[in-house]
């Protein structure tokens, strides 16, 4: 696949069409989804565009949708899933599109309105029917006090009815004469009371009865949100004037005052008249809902469709806001960017657009040269999206530049593995992932780190802690006893710990197990230090080969921009550097693996490697192998010359073709500034720019310093992946132990429960700690070694990304 | 009758996988201890007088993993009613969310 190898060529074109035609051809594009549109009015404000009033209108018509969509979510109605591929509307359309929309939300305002003023007389209503209720019992006792008034006494009499009462009496009324008890009747809030009250009896001293009720919420009321709780409350008081002074009392705490009939009669009628009113209104409620849920729901059927259409139509605008219209007014300019293997699909698209709209000039398509730097597309499938993702979430690689994205899909899954590696963790993160990818399609990712899991665990022979032994270990306990070798019955009672020693005949069968690590090594004691020094040496080999490959990407790179100084200058000396020194330290693991020293004399390969750089050959330190000291004199003597050769061949390479020509230096080289933004046209530097010396005597400086200090500190670096598969190994053994091991040594008559039930946390803390939290750990690590070690050898990333207006991608971020 | 369902639907599709994971482990760890496997020698319960004194080694370890086995197996039967009642509760979900639609 040429295309994933390094992102596709570019072509900016120029684009010509009638303006009749304009909504359809661009439409059409839309749906294609291949070109982006190049702005060609970039100093004009949004304000000042051409369409900045249909752009407004459709930004209305969104508001509008929006508030439609959230009444009816209130009121719970299923809005229908959309259909595919609706014909975007012509802009006459748009205008009964949006009158209709206006008329819905007007509607739809006005039944709200009247929805709750008709919910506020229904609860005033209620009020004032609870309100006569209570007034009947308050009239009853008032009756009574009144009767026994007449004997005077001094004591206050305390009256506990059915409703809590206050009630003071003041023995002087009866002298004041025939008393005429006025009253007042009202609702107040309940919380509000209390101090009602207190300022009443401070105004007027206990010259008042006061009686209070609770009105018993209805569960009406209770479903119009929560209003508070309400009292009824009637005060009987002497005197018009007295009267309106807690008249202006009750106004201050905003209680509702009611006018209550005296007689019983005229209460009675009162209260029916109340009742019939309250049965219209709740029919009047009724029915409005009703009618509102109507509106609402057929609305339901086509808010999709109107939505997506809307959205549509804003993007078209959008985008003819950056086309450029000529004076005749009949013809719109365009400059698209598009991949030149698509041009006759855009083509093709135009004249379609054209016949839709009936227009007899078929659009015009050219292809102009530019010298500014096209944007970066990376044709992906749903398989590498993920990948290219992960890769542009760093930096969008630069404009044709080697794309690192198709090898991510097997190193980084791969790397995780190492990371990882447990084949029963593999095996249930394999199974989730299939589950995913059936249900959503996207997420390869998990799939393959799941994937290559299972290999890596089975190759570190580790399934939730334990090794399968499935081709017979290497390793015999039986030749150690006598007569073969030095071990009898009495040894195993009196040593705590006994080491089996391969060079007895018979212990180790000369053949090592067929795949992965011996089992055998699962159940040794100083099964650390063997994996240790194991997992460090492939991390170290694994480490140094992908950032050889890297490097070798980089060599492609300089390939295809025809840059074969740097080839010389800069890619030779980076390999040489890198291959004497780690090379040689991955081919001495190499070589130590696969020769037998006797272990009291074989030398620790960190140390040879240490004493190399240092030149110090002391005769007690034993080598590996015949003439060592010489070859790695050699190789050290090669990578220091290689330092200079990189610091300053460059520099004075560029500095002579600047003094022979006198012209301003233009190249890719000097434009691979790292974190320089997007290319400018080359056109700029063709002015007369002078070259300054320090300028890229630094530059070469840094890179050089960066690449051989880095090429130790990210070997260093990849050692993470020893210690994560480390810590996964420990942490795994940890929770069978501590967990599992509890249920099984369970030997009573219950222990199948228990091992049930230990079994159930087992598994919930493998999935919590072990599978999210080492995956997510092993996942950002990988990802992190990619983005350092790996992309710092070759990879640029200061492109920009490829746009295309798709109207497949704006609905999709709609939902 | 008083409602069978007591769990919502996620619970019960964390109990269906739970139970497959139990069976398919706890079987497999049976099979596993009953095949008297080295690798697994540290999680059968024995002391230092099983080993010391006895009669005809090493049958008192032998029957110990035996033991263990047959637990697995009990706790992996166990295991498959867990997913049974799941698997009913799943179902029952799945019939109320059809009603009440």
């Amino acid at each position: 696949m040429s295309s994933s190898f390094r992102s596709e060529e570019m072509c900016l074109a120029q684009l010509l069409f009638q303006t009749e035609s304009a909504h359809n051809c661009i439409s059409e594009l839309g749906h294609l989804g291949l070109v982006q549109f190049k702005d060609l009015n970039p100093g004009v404000t949004a304000f000042q565009r051409r369409f900045v009033k249909e752009v407004k209108k459709c930004e209305k018509m969104e508001r509008i949708l929006r508030y439609l969509e959230k009444e009816m979510v209130k009121s719970s109605i299923v809005i229908a899933p959309t259909k595919e591929k609706e014909i975007v509307p012509c802009p006459r359309d748009v205008l009964e599109l949006e009158s209709t929309f206006e008329k819905l939300e007007q509607d739809l305002r006005e039944i709200n309105r009247n929805h709750v003023a008709l919910r506020q007389n229904l609860s005033e209503l209620m009020d004032i029917d609870s309100l006569l209720r209570m007034a009947e019992d308050f009239f009853e006792e008032a009756e009574s006090l009144m009767s026994c008034s007449e004997p005077p006494s001094e004591d206050s009499m305390c009256m506990t009815v059915s409703s809590r009462i206050t009630s003071r009496r003041n023995s002087s009324s009866s002298i004041i004469g025939p008393p005429y008890l006025g009253f007042i009747a009202g609702v107040i809030k309940q919380e509000r009371f209390p101090a009602f009250e207190k300022v009443l009896w401070r105004l007027f001293h206990g010259n008042f009865v006061l009686r209070h009720a609770e009105i018993q919420a209805t569960e009406e009321l209770q479903t119009d949100r929560g209003l508070a709780k309400k009292d009824v409350f009637i005060i009987f008081v002497q005197g018009d004037h007295v009267r309106e002074k807690v008249r202006k009392v009750c106004d201050g705490f905003h209680a509702s005052l009611y006018s209550c009939p005296k007689t019983l009669h005229e209460r009675k009628e009162m209260s029916n008249n109340i009742m019939t009113r309250m049965e219209d209104l709740r029919l009047i409620l009724r029915r409005t809902e009703e009618y509102r849920a109507g509106v609402l729901m057929k609305a339901a059927d086509h808010v999709h469709e109107w939505s997506s259409k809307v959205k549509k139509m804003k993007a078209i605008y959008y985008t003819l806001n950056l086309c450029n219209i000529d004076i005749t007014q009949k013809l719109i300019v365009a400059e698209i960017w598009c991949s030149v293997s698509d041009l006759t699909l855009v083509h093709n698209a135009l004249i379609k657009g054209s016949e839709q709209s009936g227009s007899s000039v078929t659009p015009v398509l050219n292809r102009i040269q530019t010298q500014q730097t096209p944007p970066t597309f990376n044709r992906t499938n749903s398989f590498t999206e993920g990948f290219q993702a992960i890769i542009d979430t760093y930096g969008v690689g630069t404009y044709q530049e080697i794309n690192p994205a198709p090898y991510t899909t097997v190193t980084f899954p791969f790397l995780f593995a190492v990371m990882f590696g447990d084949c029963g963790h593999g095996l249930v993160m394999t199974l989730f992932a299939v589950w995913i990818v059936t249900q959503a399609e996207r997420r390869y990712i998990i799939l393959l780190m799941g994937m290559f899991s299972v290999y890596t665990g089975l190759i570190y022979n580790d399934c939730f802690s334990k090794s399968f032994n499935v081709f017979g270990s290497s390793w015999r306990v039986q030749p150690t006893f006598h007569p073969h070798g030095p071990w009898h019955n009495d040894t195993l009672h009196d040593c705590e710990h006994l080491q089996l020693d391969p060079v007895i005949p018979g212990v180790y069968s000369g053949v090592p197990y067929v795949f992965g690590i011996d089992p055998v090594w699962n159940i040794a004691s100083n099964k650390l230090s063997f994996l240790n020094s194991f997992k460090m040496k492939m991390s170290v080999i694994l480490g140094v080969s992908h950032m050889l490959f890297g490097v070798t990407l980089s060599l492609f790179n300089y390939a295809y921009f025809r840059n074969f100084q740097d080839v010389l200058i800069e890619f030779i000396p980076r390999m040489i550097f890198l291959l004497s020194l780690f090379g040689y330290l991955v081919l001495l693991i190499l070589y130590k693996w696969c020769i037998t020293v006797p272990s009291d004399v074989a030398p620790s390969i960190l140390l040879l490697f240490i004493n190399m750089m240092l030149f110090d050959y002391q005769s007690q330190h034993h080598l590996l192998y015949e003439g060592q000291k010489a070859v790695q004199i050699c190789l050290v003597v090669t990578a220091v010359l290689m330092v200079p050769v990189m610091l300053m061949v460059k520099s004075f390479l560029v500095y002579r073709t600047y003094m022979k020509s006198r012209q301003p230096v233009f190249g890719n080289s000097l434009n691979d500034q790292h974190g320089a933004d997007t290319r400018s046209s080359f056109s700029q530097h063709q002015s007369n720019e002078t070259v300054s010396m320090s300028d890229i005597f630094v530059y070469q400086a840094i890179h050089t310093i960066e690449f051989c200090l880095g090429c130790i500190s990210n070997t260093a670096s990849y050692l993470r992946l020893w210690a994560l598969s480390l810590a996964h190994a420990e942490l795994s053994e940890v929770l069978w132990r501590m967990v599992l091991q509890v249920g099984l040594s369970f030997s009573s008559g219950m222990g199948s429960l228990m091992l049930a039930l230990i079994f159930a946390a087992f598994a919930v803390l493998t999935v919590t700690v072990l599978l999210v939290m080492e995956g997510l750990s092993a996942f950002l690590h990988a990802l992190r070694l990619h983005w350092v070690e790996f992309q710092n050898k070759f990879y640029e990333g200061s492109g920009y990304k490829f746009t295309p207006l798709s109207f497949d991608s704006l609905l999709k971020t709609q939902q | 009758m008083p409602s069978l369902l007591f769990c919502g639907p996620k619970l019960a599709a964390c109990g269906i996988v739970l139970s497959i994971w139990g069976v398919i482990m706890l079987t497999m760890l049976g099979i596993f201890f009953s095949a008297k496997s080295a690798v697994l020698i540290e999680d059968v319960p024995f002391t230092e007088e099983d080993i010391r004194n006895d009669k005809n080694p090493p049958q008192t370890v032998y029957g110990l993993y035996n033991q263990v086995g047959i637990n697995c197996f009990i706790a992996a039967a166990i295991y498959v009613g867990v997913g049974a009642v799941s698997l009913c509760q799943v179902r029952l979900n799945k019939r109320q969310e059809y009603m009440v639609t």
